[in-house]
């Protein structure tokens, strides 16, 4: 598996967020996505590079192209450093949120990809992997 | 950070999203419909977001807000021309966009409002 190097976008800002979904969205059109995979990609990253900004207080995305047999991947990686999740499963249940969001973020992008992979470590910061094949 | 123009036609205020809305402008944005809906008495507010590439939980969230503070402002709001793409990946993600009217296009979306404001309500005599 894995191909080309990895890259990757600063997540300091609001208009980072932009950013990161604009990447992601020339991304998956470089793969030939069809545009509502298209769509599934953009939005889960906007959720978690969200989350990166608002509960991690900052990070980065990277990002890279994948194969896997012949099919062409994107894979993500959103980390920050913030403090982590004390239960993740919780975390990941529809609704639940430690802010005033509508507990969506992790929950909803997870139904948007085909893989999905959470480590967090309490004080140090959590990363979240996810990975869409066309 | 640049607002978001609010336009009025009538009693109608209308309002474009454009596609890298930023959540600071959203929240504004909330804002700034509240105020104008008290100041000119808008009976409507059409939203729309055909350049919408994406909505996620947080602009999820400010239409259901939008709509529901101007509702107890007596003033009713419709989004109008979400991108099918975009339909499929809100409901996946798990917003169903509950209380909030949408309509398929700008002419129908108007429709709509129209006959929702000019439907007699109960405490006005004829």
């Amino acid at each position: 598996m894995t191909a080309d190097p990895e890259r990757a976008l600063a997540l300091r800002t609001e208009s980072d967020v932009v950013a990161c979904r604009q990447a992601v969205r020339m991304l998956t059109q470089g793969l030939r996505f069809s545009l509502v995979d298209q769509t599934r990609m953009v939005t889960a990253a906007s959720e978690l590079a969200r989350n990166t900004l608002v509960y991690g207080g900052g990070g980065e995305m990277r990002w890279s192209i994948v194969q896997r047999a012949a099919r062409a991947g994107l894979r993500l990686e959103f980390e920050d450093h913030g403090a982590g999740i004390a239960d993740v499963d919780l975390a990941l249940t529809d609704g639940w949120t430690s802010g005033g969001g509508l507990g969506l973020g992790l929950s909803g992008s997870r139904r948007l990809v085909h893989d999905f992979e959470l480590r967090t470590v309490m004080g140090a910061g959590t990363c979240v992997t996810i990975t869409r094949w066309s | 950070m640049t607002r978001i123009p609010i336009l009025r036609m009538g009693d109608c205020l209308l309002v474009t999203l454009q596609v890298d809305l930023q959540d600071g402008a959203a929240l504004d944005l909330q804002d700034d419909l509240a105020n104008r809906i008290a100041a000119t008495g808008a009976r409507c507010v059409l939203i729309d977001i055909s350049a919408l590439a994406m909505v996620d939980s947080f602009i999820g969230r400010m239409l259901a807000a939008i709509s529901g503070t101007a509702r107890v402002l007596d003033a009713a709001t419709v989004v109008v021309g979400m991108q099918p793409a975009v339909a499929i990946t809100l409901v996946e993600l798990g917003l169903s966009l509950q209380g909030v009217r949408t309509a398929l296009n700008v002419e129908r979306g108007m429709r709509l409002l129209r006959s929702t404001i000019e439907e007699p309500g109960l405490d006005r005599g004829p």
